[in-house]
């Protein structure tokens, strides 16, 4: 009897799992399907395949700007959000200090602050500062959102640092700068990788803030926004977001691998969730 | 008196912290400032004034609004969190190898474009919609349904899909860290499967509960794309006004006034579901 | 096995560290010899890991001053000075091969390339580890782990080497082929070793000199056999080895003898050479007596040794030896008998009735 509870509630933990998959990919599947599908209405039956609308993108002069402001601020957010949430993390990782918790948790607000308080605080700011919005307000309001990624990929780069490998380069007559350059930089260098990779990931698809905090100069989330009001525009715009959609997973593979490689190559098992929790 | 180790890390965290009290607490205040503020077209009036306040919480739109984005967050957090629970269970009990790569695919449809998610969303519940055309084809219905989209459903099936990796993982995290002897000893005192679940599994996975309820509850209250895409006039909700606000009615410190508002609202329910869970469940650390 | 008293390495003058309010040592002083095997030993958070790290650099004295080789290490930092360490978790830097491990000093050194590579190597054959220069580092096991940690401390020729239980994290079968190992090596390289260790057995077995730390302070400095042989105090005694604490008063003491009357045994005189230094008659209270110095007497035995009568209370089986506790009249705790297992001879059961017999040279006494 309790054979066949047991027989049962694992069947049924499968069959969830796999519609909860079904409906986690449902949109997604959507995505190549309407891109490649040949019609200008966004709907069922597909009519035929057809590569145009990738085509149509390449013809599209006002997303190649956007392309290119999303670039300028995805790579800027990324670099500078890894920067400061190294500091954090290293300082939370190594060190105690007086109200260590409190601040750790302010950094981290952003995680939990709805991105239109964030976005409507900068602007604020900016308003009253009598400042013009540019890509720099939406690298700033972008830092802001991804440092709290980059610090939970990097505290666990430095969790794994055992201390004492420090001490031990310091202790052969290294110097701090030498050790920082041959021990603790090569262990963490796969953190960094992976942190730069998905705060770029992060800031590429960020539109809340970008749409609040965008000059004249508008980023990819906020063109395609812009966009999908015109309905002769969508087949193109599936196109755009598949194009996307490849480049975000293969970047966060090579995320991945990169977290991987730093944890083994620190003798340590990856934990599952990685940095994302 | 802060010892040498405190003050090295305070000088390490320095540029962080700088950066965030910059960037987050100065325009945060500056935010609250505001909502004492008063502006007229462009002009704005420096005067303190509790009018903003005033009109946010007389005008029953406000209210409506503030009212429908809390009652939507909740019902989006309780069914994605209830939804979330047994994957979570699952990935965590049953899946014995390549969890990592469950774990990833769980991941990966939150990093694509979250403006296209939503929107397909739109094209999977439209009047031509996927599921009304599948319907139609396999004969369940001779019409389009037409409740599918453009309401306040549509706002929290959508929601419940963009929010499901952030109520999985702490859920998850939780579970992995529950010791399997304690559940081992609890069978062991006579315990069937299920008074083991209540008994042990459950209080010991209430943190990471309470984790998931606030960072999807938090976030979903200020969302205004969904709502804007799918969820129709009767699906908007306070952040799509306070957008209106800074942007077309050009009245910021009332919009100011709604921000801090629902915050302060948020706030204030999140503390009491975290001081909840913390009776329920939380005496363990 | 006395050491050959050469020119001290390393002074430590009234050293005290403390973290916050918690005074973690409490004003240390010791001389270290050149060539000795010195340990610290004690309980976990008696602080001989920090005097450790003190010497090695990484953590500063709040008061006292360390002299290592005759200069003055405050404010030097562990880069710049004469010791090396092995490190507990062994800190293998885990993206070197095991020659980078060792050569890292050597490289800092900026010492050239075929000079590093003959002096790892060499290194490596010293701890029988000669060809493994291009393994990685995850391919080592705990063992060898071990040996690279000491590989890359010795190739630097320091003063002194630091060991921070060393060989905690290895099976029993290991550390002690290890103990010996490393007893061996040092000998046979004359460098200094500070060993950090909370095993006492493993400090009696390897040490020429042991300081046992308490709370901050160091109990006792003596060799292992004057460590275990007169311990100065009860905490001392107990946490070398095993011993019996009996009652005691002095009845008559002179330059020659004390008399003693130990209720459980009986009057005893011993020679006044017995009495320690800092007591006199009247501080006796207690006399202390390891387990091997009682014995349990068969009908065999010499009936010349001084003997009392006791019932058995329990007995611990283990294989060569058999421990027995054994109720003696005037007496609250059982006394604590090891006997050795000899062929032939039975194992007395629980309340059997015995005659324990001591020798007034095993005796210790105490406070």
């Amino acid at each position: 009897m309790s054979r066949v509870l047991k027989f049962i509630s694992a069947r049924w933990m499968v069959t969830y799992a796999v519609a909860y998959m079904i409906f986690l990919y449902a949109p997604v599947v959507l995505l190549p399907v309407f891109a490649l599908n040949d019609a200008t209405i966004i709907a069922f039956p597909l009519s035929g395949f057809t590569t145009n609308w990738f085509v149509v993108l390449w013809h599209t002069e006002a997303l190649h700007g956007a392309i290119r402001n999303s670039l300028f601020v995805a790579v800027t957010a990324a670099i500078l959000s890894t920067v400061l949430g190294s500091f954090a993390a290293r300082a939370s990782a190594r060190y105690s200090f007086p109200a260590k918790r409190s601040i750790m948790g302010f950094i981290m607000l952003p995680l939990v602050l709805p991105e239109i308080i964030v976005a409507v605080a900068l602007l604020v700011v900016m308003m009253r500062l009598g400042m013009s919005l540019s890509l720099w307000t939406v690298v700033a309001g972008h830092i802001l959102i991804c440092t709290p990624f980059a610090i939970a990929i990097m505290s666990s780069a430095f969790q794994g640092l055992d201390q004492s490998l420090e001490e031990a380069s310091l202790d052969l007559g290294e110097t701090r700068v030498g050790t920082f350059l041959r021990i603790t930089l090569p262990l963490v260098m796969p953190g960094v990788i992976s942190s730069l990779l998905i705060c770029f990931t992060i800031s590429l698809d960020e539109f809340i803030i970008a749409f609040f905090l965008t000059g004249t100069d508008v980023t990819l989330p906020v063109y395609i926004w812009s966009q999908l009001r015109f309905p002769t525009k969508l087949p193109s715009i599936m196109a755009l977001g598949t194009i996307l959609l490849v480049l975000s997973i293969g970047l966060l593979i090579i995320a991945e691998w990169f977290r991987r490689r730093a944890s083994k190559k620190q003798g340590l098992e990856a934990s599952p969730t990685g940095g994302f929790v | 008196m802060v010892n040498k180790e405190g003050r090295q890390g305070l000088t390490l965290i320095s540029p962080t912290l700088l950066y965030a009290l910059l960037m987050l607490a100065a325009p945060l205040a500056m935010v609250v400032t505001f909502s004492f503020w008063t502006q007229d077209y462009l002009e704005v009036n420096t005067t303190l004034t509790l009018n903003n306040y005033r009109e946010a919480w007389s005008q029953p739109l406000y209210r409506v609004l503030i009212a429908r984005s809390l009652s939507i967050s909740l019902i989006v957090t309780f069914v994605t969190v209830i939804l979330a629970f047994p994957i979570a269970y699952y990935l965590s009990f049953k899946v014995t190898r390549r969890k990592s790569l469950w774990l990833f695919l769980i991941t990966v449809p939150f990093w694509t474009s979250y403006l296209l998610r939503v929107f397909l969303w739109k094209v999977i519940l439209g009047y031509n919609g996927v599921l009304n055309t599948a319907f139609l084809e396999l004969g369940f219905i001779t019409e389009p349904l037409t409740f599918l989209l453009y309401n306040a459903n549509a706002v929290v099936l959508t929601l419940a899909h963009a929010w499901a990796p952030f109520a999985i993982l702490p859920i998850f995290v939780a579970l992995e860290k529950i010791d399997r002897s304690l559940l081992e000893a609890a069978e062991d005192l006579g315990d069937g499967p299920l008074r083991r679940f209540f008994r042990i599994t459950l209080p010991l996975a209430m943190p990471g509960v309470i984790a998931a309820i606030l960072i999807v509850m938090i976030p979903t209250v200020g969302d205004f794309i969904t709502p804007k895409l799918v969820g129709g006039t009767d699906g908007l909700m306070i952040a799509n006004m306070i957008q209106i606000q800074f942007g077309k009615a050009n009245n910021a410190p009332l919009g100011a006034a709604l921000a801090v508002t629902s915050m302060v609202i948020v706030a204030a329910i999140s503390i009491v579901i975290f001081l909840t869970g913390k009776r329920l469940g939380g005496r363990v650390k | 096995m006395s050491v050959k008293r050469n020119k001290p390495i390393i002074e430590l003058n009234k050293v005290t560290k403390s973290f916050g309010t918690f005074q973690a040592l409490k004003g240390v002083d010791a001389t270290i010899f050149e060539g000795e095997f010195f340990s610290l030993l004690g309980p976990s958070g008696c602080g001989k890991t920090t005097l450790l790290r003190m010497i090695a650099g990484f953590e500063e004295a709040t008061s006292g001053t360390i002299v290592i080789g005759g200069k003055l290490m405050t404010g030097i930092p562990a880069n710049k000075r004469p010791t090396n360490m092995v490190f507990q978790s062994y800190a293998i830097f885990p993206h070197l091969s095991v020659g980078d491990n060792v050569g890292y000093g050597l490289k800092t050194r900026k010492l050239p390339k075929a000079e590093i590579a003959a002096e790892v190597e060499k290194a490596l054959k010293m701890v029988d580890l000669g060809g493994f220069s291009d393994r990685a580092a995850h391919e080592l096991s705990g063992g060898q782990r071990q040996r690279v940690a000491l590989a890359r401390a010795l190739v630097m020729r320091p003063k002194v080497i630091l060991l921070d239980e060393p060989l905690s994290a290895l099976d029993k079968k290991l550390r002690d082929q290890m103990q010996v190992e490393l007893r061996n090596l040092q000998r046979s390289i004359g460098i200094t070793f500070i060993l950090v260790t909370h095993d006492q057995e493993e400090a009696l077995i390897m040490s020429d000199r042991i300081a046992v730390m308490f709370e901050g302070e160091i109990a006792q400095l003596a060799s292992p056999e004057e460590l275990y042989r007169h311990p100065v105090s009860h905490r001392v005694a107990s946490f070398i080895g095993v011993m019996n604490f009996l009652k005691a008063t002095t009845t008559v003491a002179d330059d020659q003898e004390i008399t003693l009357n130990i209720p459980s045994l009986g009057t005893v005189s011993v020679p006044a050479s017995y009495m320690p230094a800092g007591m006199d008659a009247d501080t006796v209270k207690t006399i202390g007596i390891r387990p091997e110095m009682l014995t349990i007497l068969f009908d065999d035995a010499d009936k010349s040794t001084c003997r009392v009568e006791g019932t058995v209370t329990s007995t611990m089986y283990y294989g060569d030896m058999t421990y027995y506790s054994v109720k003696l009249s005037d007496h609250d705790d059982d006394v604590t008998i090891s006997m050795r297992n000899t062929a032939g001879r039975s194992i007395v059961p629980a309340g059997g009735l015995v005659q324990v017999g001591w020798g007034v040279e095993s005796i210790v006494l105490f406070k």
